[in-house]
């Protein structure tokens, strides 16, 4: 089950690259449609996985395990429980999304573009479903590889720049991680990770803190937070609209996801010594870059940092070490993925316009865009996390965790929230509202049908998870509460 | 002494087929084609493959010893031999379009590289500092040749020269070395060495300084840092079908049989050389990462990339265990195909029949050929680590057998080299997919040498799905040295 999720879609890109020959419009057709088709038909069995999963356990489902290396004790072993089932729907959802909006903005070398993004959808569903840590590893390095072709040969201006940028800090951050890993294998012989969440724990304080950094140089690239986030802006605003969406969307997941697979249930107490470590970058992250995003004149560039300030929000619940944080960081993440991969659609479709992503050219596209003005106002609301919308629940989840644990962590996460506000609509006020100032927005045209396609699904889920979240947490709660118990430290269980 | 036994016959059957088969091509050579024609490869081929066969059956051997402990036949032996004769092949195949040009070169150099191989599996299976002396300049003065084989051109001259020099120099330490236990430990059986050093606790000053000499020579023959200085000039001077013989089998005999050396005679005396291997492996990954990033030739690139291979393979062999060695001859198995297949894509970059070797003569490559683009960037992004190409995997067995001999910090070190280095790799990339496409080099290429590149992708694209036969039997093959 969970293998064919893998393989669909590098069975799509094997399609392209045997049935879509040469370069020209035909192919690069035929290539749009072979990747929109599997990744839906991928999309559709990921929900197979939600109906067929059975709630109210924490144990893995769906499990797959085979011999891999002979002599060595690794397994190929997949499986999911509540948290990472809607990491993969969040990935297989949001990619048909991502194939459609580059329908038409991604004009050369089409087929190339196609093949990577399936490659890059397996890669990412691989890393959510892996239950064994040096599959894991794999997954989540091989995804370099077409992320970093996918921004260096659509992007923009500077794209070579952001590409190695993106490149490096991953790479440098992951090999720690590798390092950490092997440390593991050699001290009990399994890289199962069920097996290590059982053993791990018990490895003596001084060891756990080394091997906790390590994960730590890993997760934080990708988180990212503050100080490491650098390469973050660089990659989202050089990245073509569909890189952005699946970086903010799901990339960043994966290191949040890190901490909740590996250093919260392996490594509890040294996850406990350095808690206010990472409070304290992420409240930093809150704020700092929440301050950086109001001063952007790039669109792009501001959702980029908003991101940051977001997914301190996520790290801030997951290191509260309760069912109320743990919880909200993951419908945190599943809002953050919806909402920044909407606002960069959004930035996508008058991207495609006027090519430009300064927020000076534009101003009064409400005049001439009204369906547009009314999308983007509801994803600004979202992003400020206004109830009824994603965004609220998982704000006021991690906040009211934040609490229990640290009130003056709370305290000033929560002035981010009013930051966030600020910078949203300022830029929403910018954009949308006041007069035309410049000739060319008045030509620009009204979304199309393909534009409003992708924009629907995304409103509809974000209303459903602001306004009835329990399926998610039905399905979430076994697991949560499972984690919540492995990460207290020994002496407190 | 004594008469020969059958059983020592029985023991070089592959070198003897192999000697027999390299002098029977010389007199095709020397009466039949002058130039390089079709039966001379496919005889050249046919005799690697006969050596092989013969081979197969000393994987299961046990350990056995021919002439008088000259020689030594076990598993570990046999293995590192059969990666021997896969890398000449692989080059073998590589070259074969560059032997056909200009009405063919002179077929020498095919007996020559078979001649130079006999010499490394003799190397590979010497069970005495002497053999080992004997075979090493047997395998080398048949390297010096060919690193000198464009006679007519400045840089292949000098690069033989060079080559020349520094080899010497380099067994000549080595001889010294050799002297030098012998003169204090009174004997050069592998064997005898073995029970000597185990039975004593302490070894005398001249016994160590030999040891360092003769671990120096090796340094020099594997290009490890310090010692590498050759490694650039020769590597960018030689054919280039040449460098990819240099940084394919050459590497796999020396440090199959410093491994050997190592473990084996000396192998008592862990706590001596292990600081000098790990010292020399740090130096190697530095300066393979650093050197690297500035270099504009790909074959100058690819020399130092070779540089910080080597510390890699260094890094298992300090671990001085069975789980090192394993990681050893896994890594070396899966760098002679990145390495070969590399040196096939630089054997495409022709343009109107001439060669370059320009980094910046690859820009645009994914478009105006992607299939080659495609296969140097599998050839690139494995050589920088990333899974899940194949040399991923080299790597991860390598750090395993650091962090499992407590050498953690060692492991930090190749990590953080492994992203330096990925700086280049990545960067080779780049100009083949993002920058603005160069003329495009010529499409034909020889069907041998499509065909080499290809054998050589598909191992380092596809050998995470059956990785199996190669690591169990690099495991076998280890613990035949270890036990």
């Amino acid at each position: 089950m969970l293998t064919a999720l893998i393989l669909m879609p590098l069975l799509g890109a094997a399609l392209i690259m045997l049935f879509a020959q040469g370069e020209n419009e035909r192919s690069a057709n035929e290539a749009r449609y072979i990747a929109l088709f599997t990744t839906c038909i991928t999309f559709f069995a990921s929900l197979y996985a939600w109906i067929g999963f059975t709630p109210g356990t924490a144990d893995f489902q769906f499990v797959e395990k085979h011999e891999w290396f002979a002599g060595l004790n690794i397994g190929y072993t997949l499986g999911i429980d509540g948290i990472s089932l809607f990491m993969v729907l969040l990935t297989t959802f949001l990619m048909p999304i991502c194939i459609l909006c580059s329908w038409e903005s991604i004009t050369h070398r089409v087929r190339a573009f196609m093949v990577s993004f399936l490659i890059l959808e397996s890669m990412v569903v691989g890393v959510f479903c892996a239950l064994d840590v040096v599959v894991f590893y794999l997954f989540f390095e091989g995804m370099l590889i077409p992320m970093y072709l996918i921004i260096g040969i659509w992007g923009g201006k500077q794209r070579i720049y952001a590409a190695y940028k993106f490149f490096l800090y991953t790479f440098a951050g992951s090999v720690l991680f590798l390092v950490a890993i092997l440390y593991l294998y050699h001290a009990f012989g399994t890289t199962s990770i069920p097996d290590l969440i059982k053993a791990a724990p018990g490895l003596p304080l001084s060891v756990q803190k080394w091997l906790w950094l390590a994960m730590l140089a890993s997760f934080a690239v990708k988180v990212p937070m503050w100080p490491v986030h650098t390469w973050l802006p660089d990659a989202h605003v050089q990245a073509p609209t569909a890189g952005s969406v699946i970086l903010a969307g799901i990339l960043l997941k994966m290191g949040a996801y890190g901490f909740l697979r590996f250093s919260l249930p392996m490594l509890p107490e040294a996850s406990h010594v350095f808690a206010p470590l990472i409070f304290g970058l992420s409240v930093i992250a809150v704020i700092y870059t929440s301050l950086v995003a109001l001063m952007q004149t790039d669109m792009k560039k501001l959702i980029a940092y908003s991101s940051v300030a977001h997914m301190g929000f996520v790290t801030i619940g997951i290191f509260a070490f309760n069912m109320q944080g743990i919880e909200g960081a993951i419908v945190q993440m599943i809002s953050h993925g919806l909402v920044s991969g909407a606002l960069f659609l959004c930035v996508g479709v008058v991207y495609d316009r006027l090519h430009t992503r300064e927020i000076a050219r534009y101003g009064g596209v409400v005049n001439v865009m009204p369906k547009y003005a009314a999308i983007f106002m509801f994803f600004t609301l979202a992003a400020v996390g206004l109830p009824s919308t994603s965004g609220f629940v998982g704000e006021f989840l991690v906040l009211l965790g934040a609490f229990k644990a640290n009130t003056w962590v709370a305290f000033l996460a929560t002035t981010g929230v009013v930051l966030g506000a600020a910078y949203m609509l300022w830029l929403y006020r910018r954009v949308v509202f006041g007069e035309i100032v410049h000739d060319d927005v008045r030509t620009m045209k009204e979304m199309s049908a393909r534009e409003m396609t992708f924009f629907v699904p995304i409103v509809l889920l974000v209303l459903w998870i602001g306004i009835y979240p329990k399926p998610y947490f039905h399905a979430m709660d076994a697991s949560v509460a499972e984690l919540v118990k492995q990460s207290m430290p020994e002496g407190k269980r | 002494m004594g008469d020969i036994h059958m059983s020592s016959l029985y023991a070089i059957l592959p070198e003897l087929y192999l000697g027999v088969m390299a002098l029977f091509l010389l007199m095709v050579a020397a009466f039949k084609c002058k130039t390089v024609c079709n039966a001379m490869l496919s005889g050249t081929l046919f005799t690697l493959f006969g050596t092989a066969f013969f081979l197969w059956p000393h994987l299961e051997a046990k350990g056995l010893l021919a002439f008088n402990g000259m020689f030594a036949v076990n598993g570990f032996i046999a293995f590192s031999q059969l990666l021997i004769l896969a890398a000449v092949a692989l080059v073998v195949l590589i070259s074969s379009g560059w032997l056909k040009e200009d009405d063919g070169k002179p077929s020498e150099f095919l007996v020559l590289m078979l001649l130079s191989t006999l010499g490394m599996l003799l190397m590979v299976s010497a069970a005495d500092l002497l053999s080992l002396y004997l075979a090493l300049e047997m395998s080398s003065l048949a390297l010096y040749v060919l690193a000198s084989f464009a006679r007519d051109n400045a840089k292949s001259s000098e690069a033989g020269l060079k080559y020349f020099v520094l080899g010497a120099l380099a067994s000549g330490m080595m001889l010294f070395g050799i002297s030098l236990v012998y003169g204090f430990a009174g004997t050069t059986g592998f064997s005898a060495l073995a029970t000597l050093f185990s039975a004593h606790e302490a070894v005398s000053k001249g016994v160590i300084v030999g040891l360092v000499l003769i671990i120096i020579g090796f340094c020099f023959k594997v290009s490890a840092a310090p010692f590498h200085m050759w490694t650039p000039d020769v590597y960018e001077g030689a054919p280039t079908p040449v460098t990819a013989f240099f940084a394919t089998a050459p590497k796999v005999a020396a440090f199959a049989l410093l491994a050997r050396l190592l473990l084996q005679p000396f192998g008592a005396l862990l706590d001596q050389w292990q600081q000098v291997i790990l010292f020399v492996s740090v130096a190697s990954m530095i300066v393979g990462a650093l050197a690297a990033i500035m270099q504009t030739n790909i074959k100058r690139l690819l020399a130092y990339s070779s540089i910080g291979h080597a510390g890699f393979m260094l890094m298992g062999l300090a671990a001085g265990n069975a789980a090192g060695v394993q990681a050893l001859l896994i890594y070396l198995a899966l760098y002679i195909f990145m390495s070969a297949g590399a040196f096939g894509c630089v054997l495409l970059m022709r343009r109107n029949g001439q060669y370059v070797e320009d980094i910046k003569e690859l820009a645009g490559l994914a478009q105006t050929n992607p299939r080659n683009a495609f296969i140097m960037a599998v050839f690139m992004f494995s050589m920088a680590g990333i899974p899940p190409l194949a040399g991923f995997f080299g790597k991860l067995y390598v750090i395993l057998a650091a962090v499992g001999a407590g050498l953690t910090w060692l492991a930090v070190i190749a990590v953080i080299t492994s992203v330096i280095s990925g700086f280049y790799y990545i960067k080779i990339v780049k100009i083949m997919y993002f920058d603005e496409p160069a003329k495009p080099f010529d499409a034909d290429a020889p069907f041998l040498l499509r065909a080499g590149i290809a054998i050589a992708a598909a191992v380092t694209l596809l050998f995470f799905l059956i990785p199996t036969p190669l690591v169990t039997q690099a495991q076998v093959a280890a613990e035949a040295l270890l036990k």
